[in-house]
């Protein structure tokens, strides 16, 4: 361990790479295995569990910032969507002639709203090289430019919380009008292949559950470095005397705005796994009700540990994907109560209550 | 000209403002019954002597049969004028005939009853010459200036305005020396002005340019307009240089005055958003402000207030006014004792935890929205507005305010200062504030702290549920109208100063004016999104508001 | 600003004598119309020992915040060294130019070891980058362990400091300004709270460092005044009562005037 001289202990990443050739068994499960076989997983399975994963990328985001630095965003998932609409623009793009008006050089709606010509922020999203580095530009350079102001002037706490809150809502709004041209309240779907792959072949979806669980195993194994490397400690004292941390010589500001800007890029990245995953993406991922969704999935799992976040949305979500098949009317009273019976009775979500319960009893 | 002369309808109309004035009207008139049955002999008697009248005889009977005190006159005048006035061959009645397609559609008279379709053969026309029809003409206009109701005389004299006739303009002229009210007296000015326009006599003419000065008409505005017109090849149709001048500068005037007619109701739309902006902030402003509760839940208790109005009109069904000042009472009493549910059941074990808070009664405001979704449907539900808060006040020309509007402008304003009286003069204001500046000395005094936080969150949130009443008779009513407040009254507590009512008040209305003056270059959801970006940078610059609280305390 | 932290001043070896090290001239610090700060001059020497005192509400809290940077006055200078306009710098900074604060309330990282305390306040790179690669060095590590030795934490190195008793904690917090390297170290109420025993090993540490750092008390304890002090200042309404030894001031009529009222 040269460089960087980030602290990565071994046993943490034989579990990690474990669990991740358990995750990659689905998709082989899905490509080899006939379907009589128990072990086959179905193709929308495969794709219910490539979404849940992305949204435990988002967790672990959220996670970073809120549990280690005591920021509470409320608008995390305008990371998330921004990511997810810089894939959504590529794929888009990839369209090409096969779209219902057949034009060869705009997307169909902005045919439908008889623009001309393409405006300037779509070019380049035709390679993908351009568009990944914009699935991580995009929420940083946001996050970057939102934080600087944001702790700059030492906005803190709830006030904090609101403001992020008005963003997301902000932004929902912008992205509903159509003169965005980011295909306002339809967002963007029909996308037809990615790299050249078919997006409806079983093989393609495979693949991207294979690369999305990749990324959340490296995701973590980065953010597990971050929290337990020295800046880790600072951003945790950051979150408990902040003050202190000031009057010791840290900028806390750079040091909130860097953790920040690097939670709002593994948001970025998890909503860019997510659209082709699910094939769309529209204006109410910005809604300032779904980033409140990734909250509860950090407080059910426990904040402050990052494979309690990864638990907490992979939990929530397979509730919530049963909830609204069975009982959709349920749902919105279960998320309600969980809301209220996490934060009054298991304050450290479910890893805390059972990290309690073994020091109890040990 | 026909419009004001057509058989007034009777009361086939379903627009509720008109509702209530044709409602006295009827009444009116049916205490004048007695008086009109023995009108109706002389109406009856007239009619008959001029059906029967020969061409020579008819203009001395027309004549007396205008002299009959009966609103139903001037129309069979009119009838007469525009060659629709028959007599029916089969029976002798006089009828009115309209020519269509599938022949003459028939209305009596007497009573404007319909008595079907008619070919041409069976009914006999009432003919005129040239002579009969301008004293007809004559007759009309003078009738039409004399009738004793002021509005019809200014409808008559509008009218007359646009027809710019000869005759019509004597018959004003004449009225100009015996007209009283001041309306009609104005309206005959402005007619006379517009007329001398045309007259040869430059100094009249100048004269009556300047008179137009600050007349928001369109119609006027046009005529000056027309006098500063090029034609074809660039030349002024108006070849009098002074002239044009002046009507530039009167043109100029009117046009400033429009331009601040049209600021006055931008403001006023802004000042209606804002005290809705206000009203649905100022609950939060006690409950964030005063305790330092993040109550996400807030618009779920003004959606509770919306649904109780709606509750309460099914229960009172025919009587919107009454149920709504009904409504007002049960909101509160409603939301409020919801709002003392959820803080002890909730956040009284979650104080000092504020983000904790947040995500708690967020669950409940989910929780909140389920359950009305469940009880009355996912659907909107709409609530009726009584019919003295519908319509609007026109007060010029140009300006006319939408009455719901101003009434919760108003209401806004008495909420507020009935707000700070509570805060200021009562017992439970003084405790609430003594809690809100410091806890533990309060607690020390014997002031029971616990109850305190109850009643003033169950007060902030019962005004929550009076906001939800206002609310009602603007938007419909539905699970989600909670949500599409809570940013936006959060930003308003935030924008004036955590603590500060009178910060919430001042940043309501500015908010909601300025939303107003950019929704013209920017478009609504636009100027929204600016506003909101505006706010987050604001709260950059200074995060305790427009109004901080100042002080050691605050320093923590 | 920026150089300051980019270049760690390293002050291992303090020059003992008496020049003034802090200059306070005619700050004064007004809260909405009350003058927390009135024409305030103070002068603190190198390696000086100094008490503050003065009943509630004479602007000893403030004071610190001005020399720390959490507050701004409005008028007045401010200087440390000959060249060092504190005004022009902002909390880390002037932390990092060597003037380290313990506050009234102990404040420690809780969910942290005392170890991990140490660490974070040590003398090196605080910038966001450098933090994130940053790795103990041997010599790190032994400075670590010498200041535990001198806040008599040696053996409670790897306990969370949530766990430690008050005294414990206001000692930490004593070491973590060690560990910064200060030139002054301002000390607010070191002793409150504290048991006799502690009151006394406190009054040994403080005498201890003074000499090698100029060391700013302040105290409502007298009896721990008196042993500790050399040179007392008195505050009043915002500025300097009197100046003097223990004795001088608790002789002073004007002092028993303010402390006891009219």
């Amino acid at each position: 361990m040269s460089f960087p001289a980030l602290p990565l202990d071994k046993p943490v990443l034989y579990r990690v790479m474990a669990l991740l050739a358990a995750l990659l068994l689905i998709p082989l499960g899905n490509l080899l295995l006939p379907e009589s076989s128990a072990l086959h997983f179905s193709t929308y399975t495969v794709s219910l569990l490539g979404k849940y994963l992305t949204f435990a990328l988002l967790a672990l985001a959220l996670d970073l910032v809120w549990g280690y630095c005591g920021i509470l965003s409320l608008g995390h998932g305008v990371f998330f969507a921004l990511g997810g609409y810089a894939m959504g623009m590529y794929l888009m793009r990839q369209i090409g002639e096969r779209g219902v008006y057949g034009n060869p050089l705009l997307p169909d709606f902005m045919v439908f709203l008889n623009w001309q010509t393409l405006p300037w922020y779509w070019l380049g999203f035709d390679h993908f090289a351009y568009a990944l580095l914009m699935i991580v530009l995009a929420p940083a350079v946001l996050a970057f430019v939102f934080g600087w102001l944001a702790f700059r002037s030492r906005v803190t706490g709830v006030y904090l919380s609101i403001i992020t809150q008005a963003l997301a809502y902000a932004l929902m709004l912008a992205f509903f009008r159509n003169e965005m041209g980011f295909g306002g309240n339809n967002g963007l779907t029909d996308f037809k292949d990615i790299l050249g792959y078919n997006l409806q072949q079983d093989a393609t979806r495979d693949v991207l559950f294979a690369v999305t669980a990749l990324s959340v195993a490296l995701a973590y194994l980065a953010a597990r470095a971050v929290v337990r490397s020295k800046l880790g400690r600072v951003v945790l004292a950051v979150r408990d005397a902040e003050s202190r941390v000031r009057f010791l010589g840290y900028r806390v500001e750079m040091f909130k705005l860097w953790i920040f800007v690097f939670s709002a890029i593994l948001a970025g990245i998890a909503g860019a796994l997510y659209v082709p995953q699910v094939g769309i993406i529209n204006p109410s991922e910005f809604s300032p009700l779904n980033s409140l969704e990734i909250v509860i999935w950090v407080a059910v799992g426990g904040r402050g540990t990052l494979y309690g976040a990864l638990l907490g949305a992979i939990l929530v979500n397979y509730g919530k994907t049963v909830f609204t098949a069975v009982l959709p009317e349920v749902w919105l009273f279960a998320l309600g109560t969980i809301f209220i019976v996490v934060t009054l009775f298991l304050p450290d979500g479910l890893v805390g209550f059972w990290q309690r319960h073994r020091r109890e009893h040990a | 000209m026909t419009t004001p002369n057509t058989p007034a309808p009777v009361l086939p109309t379903r627009l509720a403002p008109i509702r209530g004035v044709l409602f006295l009207v009827f009444t009116l008139f049916s205490l004048c019954m007695p008086i009109r049955t023995l009108a109706a002999n002389a109406f009856g008697d007239g009619l008959k002597s001029i059906q029967e009248s020969a061409l020579n005889d008819l203009g001395s009977r027309i004549e007396s049969f205008a002299a009959v005190n009966d609103p139903r006159v001037t129309p069979v005048l009119q009838a007469l004028l525009d060659g629709r006035l028959y007599s029916r061959k089969a029976d002798g009645q006089m009828v009115y005939g309209d020519s269509g397609s599938e022949g003459i559609t028939l209305r009596s008279v007497m009573d404007d009853t319909a008595l079907g379709v008619a070919s041409k053969f069976e009914l006999r026309k009432i003919s005129l010459n040239n002579a009969l029809r301008s004293t007809l003409r004559e007759t009309i206009g003078r009738l039409q200036l004399n009738i004793e109701d002021p509005e019809q005389r200014l409808k008559a004299v509008l009218a007359m305005r646009a027809s710019a006739d000869e005759h019509d303009l004597a018959l004003v002229r004449s009225r100009q020396q015996i007209e009283t009210d001041p309306r009609v007296r104005e309206a005959i000015r402005l007619t006379l002005a517009l007329a001398d326009l045309d007259s040869p006599a430059k100094p009249l003419r100048l004269n009556a340019i300047e008179s137009l000065q600050g007349q928001l008409d369109s119609g006027i505005r046009n005529r000056l307009t027309a006098l500063l017109e090029k034609d074809e090849e660039g030349r002024f149709v108006e070849p009098d240089a002074d002239i044009r001048h002046t009507a530039q500068i009167t043109l100029a005037k009117i046009e400033t005055r429009l331009a601040m007619n049209s600021a006055l109701e931008t403001v006023f739309f802004g000042l209606s958003l804002g005290a809705v902006l206000v009203l649905s902030a100022i609950g939060l402003a006690i409950t964030f402000g005063v305790m330092g509760v993040i109550n996400m839940a807030h618009g779920e208790l003004m959606m509770l207030g919306a649904y109780t109005t709606y509750v309460v009109q099914q229960l009172l069904p025919e009587q919107p006014g009454l149920s709504l000042f009904v409504a007002i009472p049960a909101a509160f009493l409603i939301s409020a004792l919801v709002g003392i549910a959820i803080e002890r059941g909730i956040i009284r074990f979650l104080y000092g935890r504020p983000l904790e808070t947040l995500l708690a009664t967020f669950g409940v405001s989910l929780f909140l929205q389920q359950l009305v979704r469940s009880i009355f449907s996912p659907l909107n539900r709409s609530v009726s507005t009584p019919d003295w808060m519908s319509g609007s006040w026109q007060i010029n020309e140009a300006l006319s305010l939408t009455l719901n509007r101003f009434y919760i402008l108003l209401f806004c304003l008495l909420v507020f200062i009935l707000l700070l009286q509570i805060l200021k003069r009562t017992r439970l204001g003084l405790e609430v504030r003594a809690v809100a500046q410091n806890r533990a000395m309060a607690r020390a005094m014997g002031i029971p702290t616990a109850r305190v936080d109850a009643m003033t969150f169950g007060l902030g949130s019962g005004i929550a549920g009076v906001a939800g009443v206002a609310l009602s008779q603007l938007t419909n009513v539905g699970p989600n109208l909670g949500q599409a407040y809570i940013v936006d009254s959060f930003m308003v507590v935030v924008f004036g100063g955590v603590g500060n009512l009178w910060g919430t008040l001042v940043a309501g209305f500015t908010l909601g004016v300025a939303n107003k003056f950019l929704e013209p270059y920017s478009g609504a959801v636009l100027a929204k999104i600016l506003v909101l970006v505006f706010i987050i940078l604001f709260i950059q610059k200074r995060p305790r508001g427009l109004f901080p609280q100042k002080g050691r305390a605050a320093e923590s | 600003m920026t150089t300051l932290l980019q270049k760690p001043l390293d002050s291992d070896e303090p020059v003992v004598g008496l020049h003034p090290i802090l200059y306070m001239e005619d700050v004064t610090v007004s809260f909405d119309g009350f003058r927390a700060l009135n024409n305030l001059n103070l002068y603190i020497d190198e390696g000086e020992l100094r008490c503050i005192i003065g009943p509630n509400g004479a602007g000893k809290t403030t004071l610190m915040d001005v020399i720390t940077g959490k507050t701004r006055p409005d008028r007045g200078t401010v200087f440390f060294g000959q060249t060092t306009d504190l005004l022009s710098l902002d909390e880390p900074a002037i932390a990092h130019a060597g003037i380290c604060r313990k506050f009234q309330k102990p404040s420690v990282f809780e969910q942290l070891s005392v170890f991990e305390n140490l660490e974070l306040a040590m003398h090196t790179d605080k910038r966001v980058w450098p933090t994130l690669f940053a790795r103990l060095k041997g010599t790190e590590r032994a400075a670590i362990d010498a200041v535990a030795e001198t806040i008599g934490l040696q053996n409670c190195r790897t306990l969370r400091a949530g766990t430690l008793s008050h005294g414990q904690k206001q000692w930490l917090e004593i070491g973590m300004l060690l560990m910064q390297k200060p030139r002054v170290l301002l000390v607010d109420e070191p002793v409150a709270g504290m048991t006799h025993q502690e009151t006394e090993r406190t009054a040994e540490l403080l005498q201890s460092l003074a000499g090698q750092h100029s060391v700013i008390v302040v105290e409502h304890d007298m009896a721990f005044v008196r042993s500790i002090a050399r040179k007392v200042t008195v505050l009043h309404e915002g500025s300097v009562l009197m100046e003097g030894t223990m004795d001088d001031v608790q002789n002073d009529p004007r002092v028993i005037q303010v402390y006891l009222g009219a």
